[in-house]
């Protein structure tokens, strides 16, 4: 199926999940609390993800969904001034706590951002050279291979992998930059808006791996698109910006279940109007 | 009908003509400024040119110095080249590395405050002037252990190495965060983020800053004066255990000579500073505007 097929058919997928006891927990997130220069981002955030399931963050800007999940590979360690407190359980071990090496964080909790941000290197190097610094250097072209077909690039850059990453187009740059992510098999791959800066065709390209995908990660999805989120998540988390005393804004989590009951039949008023698009 | 007439109505507007006249005032005191600025610069290479320009020759970097010469023998300031040379090339290995290692510690790794501390240090050290650094540098090494070449070489390490270290904070904070967190993702430690994927991005910039220092203390005296320029002699040395005889210095002895030959070399010897300085700074500019294209393409 070519990829305009696939983004003209893609239809909101049926899912019957598990019950959430026999899911594994892959994440314990607990009364987490994010800070920028003593101002709250997030506050009090409790909620668990589960292992090769989508999950999905929505809300409206400026709620903490993309704080919150670079809380989870302490990728927010180079924001001066931040500061978090709770703990967040990654397979029952603290990653938040002061012993833990925030590399080994990463390397088990891959990231792919906002904007394309692919290495000024050509299009192999971009895929290979975390496998190099991190040794798998065993079968390293046919890693690059099975990665940059799994991120569904493969076909349109194996004649010119030498070219400079640079000259693919944003959408492009964006799978390539997933295919980096996988290429070093994390865990967990967290996306922080992957698809905001893409056309259709790319976005929908996206969804599918993460679809395709799933079975060997987990997902974790930041995304101002509640129909992405529809079609491509197992659970979805509502954020939402609470008010505090003195005109304190912050991001809290409002609601956290299945995305069919988020989207059908959510339980509170406030994540109700999001996905009727009454507010936001 | 009504944007035109309300153009020309704002056109005829009161106080206009005034405010028209005192932007041509403004924008001709600023051309004045700008090539008052082109014409000291340009009075200054015609006027060493004119002088210098009669004793240059290959003679001049090649012979070496014959004393109370007369103009009777072809000479030169061969070892007043070489010696520059060593000590130049000495002060930027000594410079280089540190000033480097600083700059990535500032922007990489320090916290805001320590980022300001040593910024301000570096200010200040940029200011101190070229003498004191000279001076610092006879007390600490000079006293005791006679000039070399080695001691010059530290003193004009002291001056390259905040001009190093500013031009490389300058293009380590061009580099775009996104890059670094890409690497840092990946679960790539910190160090091997700055030096694979930070570094290799700044090159040019750090290759314009140096070169750039290269140029301003090639010319430097007073630091040399109290650190290599005492038994110079008149032969080509190589050696930086003794005291180098340097450009900046021979300029200096000759031109208080009598005989005229020597103020003509002395003028030619400038000549020849002036041209390398220009070419240098002209080379760094197109490196600077590679490098930063190069980056700008990575955004």
């Amino acid at each position: 199926m070519s990829t305009i097929d696939r983004a003209l058919t893609l239809q909101p997928r049926q899912r019957s999940l598990p019950p959430r006891e026999r899911l594994e927990r892959i994440f314990q997130i607990e009364d987490l609390d994010a800070l920028y220069g003593g101002k709250h981002a997030i506050k009090g955030v409790t909620m668990d993800v589960y292992k090769n399931l989508v999950t999905a963050i929505i809300g409206p800007s400026g709620c903490g969904k993309s704080t919150f999940i670079r809380c989870l590979n302490r990728m927010n360690d180079l924001v001066p001034a931040f500061t978090q407190t709770g703990t967040i359980r990654y397979h029952g071990q603290d990653v938040t706590a002061r012993d833990v090496d925030p590399v080994a964080v990463r390397r088990n909790i891959g990231m792919v951002f906002q904007r394309p941000n692919p290495f000024p290197k050509s299009i192999f190097e971009n895929v290979a050279w975390g496998m190099k610094v991190l040794g798998l250097k065993d079968g390293l072209e046919d890693r690059v291979e099975r990665a940059l077909t799994q991120a569904a690039l493969w076909d349109e850059v194996k004649d010119r992998l030498k070219a400079s990453a640079l000259s693919l187009s944003g959408g492009q740059q964006q799978r390539l930059c997933i295919a980096r992510a996988i290429a070093v098999e994390p865990d967990v791959v967290l996306m922080d808006e992957p698809a905001s800066a893409l056309d259709p065709i790319a976005t929908s390209a996206i969804e599918q791996l993460m679809h395709d995908l799933k079975g060997e990660y987990t997902f974790v999805i930041v995304t101002h698109n509640m129909q992405q989120a529809a079609r491509v998540a197992d659970m979805t988390a509502f954020f939402s910006i609470s008010r505090g005393g003195e005109g304190e804004r912050f991001g809290e989590l409002v609601e956290y279940d299945s995305t069919e009951k988020i989207f059908t039949d959510p339980s509170d008023r406030r994540t109700e109007d999001y996905v009727t698009g009454r507010f936001g | 009908m009504s944007t035109h007439s309300l153009t020309k109505a704002a056109l005829r507007a009161e106080g206009l003509p005034r405010r028209r006249a005192v932007n041509r005032l403004m924008e001709l005191l600023a051309w004045l400024a700008a090539g008052i600025a082109v014409a000291i610069l340009g009075v200054v290479v015609w006027s060493v040119a004119r002088r210098g320009a009669g004793a240059l020759n290959l003679d001049l970097i090649t012979k070496v110095p014959v004393p109370f010469n007369f103009g009777n023998t072809p000479s030169g300031l061969a070892n007043a080249f070489a010696g520059s040379l060593v000590i130049v090339g000495l002060a930027t290995l000594m410079a280089l590395p540190i000033g480097i290692l600083v700059a990535v510690y500032i922007n990489e790794f320090a916290r805001p405050a320590i980022r300001t501390a040593v910024g301000l240090a570096l200010d200040v050290l940029n200011g101190v002037p070229a003498i004191v650094i000279g001076i610092f540098v006879f007390g600490l090494f000079v006293v005791g252990h006679g000039q070399s070449g080695y001691a010059g070489a530290f003193a004009l390490a002291c001056l390259m190495l905040p001009l190093v270290a500013r031009s490389t904070i300058e293009v380590l904070a061009l580099v775009p965060n996104a890059l670094r967190e890409a690497s840092l993702a990946l679960g790539v430690p910190r160090w091997r983020t700055t030096l694979s994927i930070v570094l290799p991005q700044t090159l040019g910039g750090i290759v314009t800053g140096t070169v750039l220092a290269v140029a301003r203390v090639a010319g430097e005296t007073a630091p040399i004066l109290f650190t290599s320029s005492v038994g110079v002699g008149t032969l080509v040395h190589w050696d930086p255990h003794h005291a180098l005889q340097t450009v900046p210095v021979a300029i200096f002895e000759l031109s208080e000579s009598a005989d005229p030959a020597d103020h003509a070399q002395a003028w030619a010897a400038a000549l020849v500073l002036l041209l390398f300085i220009l070419v240098v700074n002209l080379v760094a500019r197109t490196l600077a505007a590679r490098s930063r294209s190069r980056i700008g393409a990575a955004r």
